[in-house]
């Protein structure tokens, strides 16, 4: 049985694409077979994220328009065997996809797949009814900052008018050190505004910026975001998994950091 | 933040919670400031019929509150309206 999520937030710059690119190379190390499809048409990044932009060769208007089959335009993660990207179309806009077609398109990619990913571009007009078109769940992004959080909460209201039957929330790029200086919204305040369910925070990771620069998603490795990212990736899968500490590891890390700048 | 600003000022993270419970309150309810003033307008025009009122005092907004189905909280509107006198025979004067 095939499950189709949208990764989605609202505001741009959250984290949707990363969270994407993590989410589906993380499900494929768990051994599904997982599709990614970039539906920012126009503003294609997840290939670049995952380090696949120069294997493009058909795009996901070019599966709608029928000028190949969806197979051709599969682009297959030699890195893992069970991880393929169907990127999307750089000079096109938004309008040449309907949410019919989107919708068309998933159904045929269930027979195949054991998990859909949908990367949504960020707002809440014509891109995002086509992300959320085939969808039966979503992940929605956000970070402890007000302007992501209520754009979360307009986007939590718009699945809901649209019958997705399920929503968890990820909090992006949380920082442990400020939140407990009282000068960030914590975990906790962010999911008591949006009262939906949790399924992860990632910290606020520099090796996030360093995974993007090498096209290499970090989910799973030992950082504090490969282990989030992996950890989200099992609750996905239904697994029962505590939330990470984000601050005790962070403080560690900071000790360990000054330790070595102070020479 | 020196320790006299912390017994002082909220912390920022607390001001944006603040901010954002509110914001989202009349975000949910569709509820534009024009609106609102419309109708603190009206029940300005109504409650005036049967009694005076401070119209200056008025105040209206929405608010979450637990609903009485035990559904979890709901939006409900907030109006505090300041009573000068109670008009002779409190009935209308059409």
């Amino acid at each position: 049985m095939s499950e189709v999520i949208v990764v989605t937030s609202g505001k741009g710059g959250v984290g949707k694409t990363t969270t994407s690119a993590n989410v589906g190379t993380g499900l494929a190390k768990l051994n599904k077979k997982v599709v990614l499809i970039d539906t920012d048409i126009g503003l294609r990044n997840l290939g670049v994220v995952m380090g696949l932009e120069n294997r493009i060769v058909y795009n996901l208007v070019d599966v709608i328009e029928g000028n190949c089959r969806y197979k051709q335009a599969l682009i297959k993660d030699k890195r893992y065997p069970n991880l393929y990207l169907l990127p999307s179309a750089q000079t096109r806009d938004k309008t040449s996809v309907s949410p019919e077609q989107m919708k068309a398109l998933i159904d045929e990619l269930r027979q195949e797949f054991d998990y859909i990913i949908l990367d949504c571009p960020a707002g809440i007009e014509q891109g995002f009814k086509n992300a959320i078109a085939g969808a039966d769940r979503a992940l929605v992004v956000t970070t402890p900052e007000v302007s992501a959080i209520r754009d979360a909460d307009r986007i939590i209201g718009l699945l809901e008018a649209n019958d997705l039957k399920r929503s968890d929330l990820i909090v992006n790029r949380i920082r442990m050190d400020m939140v407990k200086k009282g000068d960030m919204m914590s975990i906790d305040d962010v999911v008591d505004i949006l009262s939906i369910n949790l399924i992860g925070a990632v910290p606020d990771d520099e090796n996030i910026v360093i995974s993007t620069n090498n096209g290499e998603p970090l989910v799973g490795n030992d950082t504090l975001a490969g282990q989030a990212y992996m950890n989200i990736c099992k609750r996905i899968l239904g697994e029962d998994i505590p939330l990470l500490d984000l601050s005790e590891k962070s403080g560690f890390w900071n000790k360990l950091k000054a330790i070595f700048s102070s020479k | 933040m020196s320790l006299f600003d912390m017994f002082k000022k909220k912390s920022s993270g607390d001001v944006a919670k603040d901010r954002l419970k509110l914001l989202l309150v009349s975000d949910r309810a569709n509820c534009s400031p024009d609106i609102m003033e419309a109708i603190k307008n009206d029940i300005i025009a109504v409650i005036s019929k049967y009694m005076e009122i401070d119209a200056s005092g008025l105040d209206i907004q929405i608010t979450q509150t637990e609903s009485d189905g035990g559904n979890g909280s709901v939006p409900a509107l907030y109006a505090n309206i300041p009573i000068k006198d109670m008009k002779n025979g409190q009935k209308p004067n059409h």
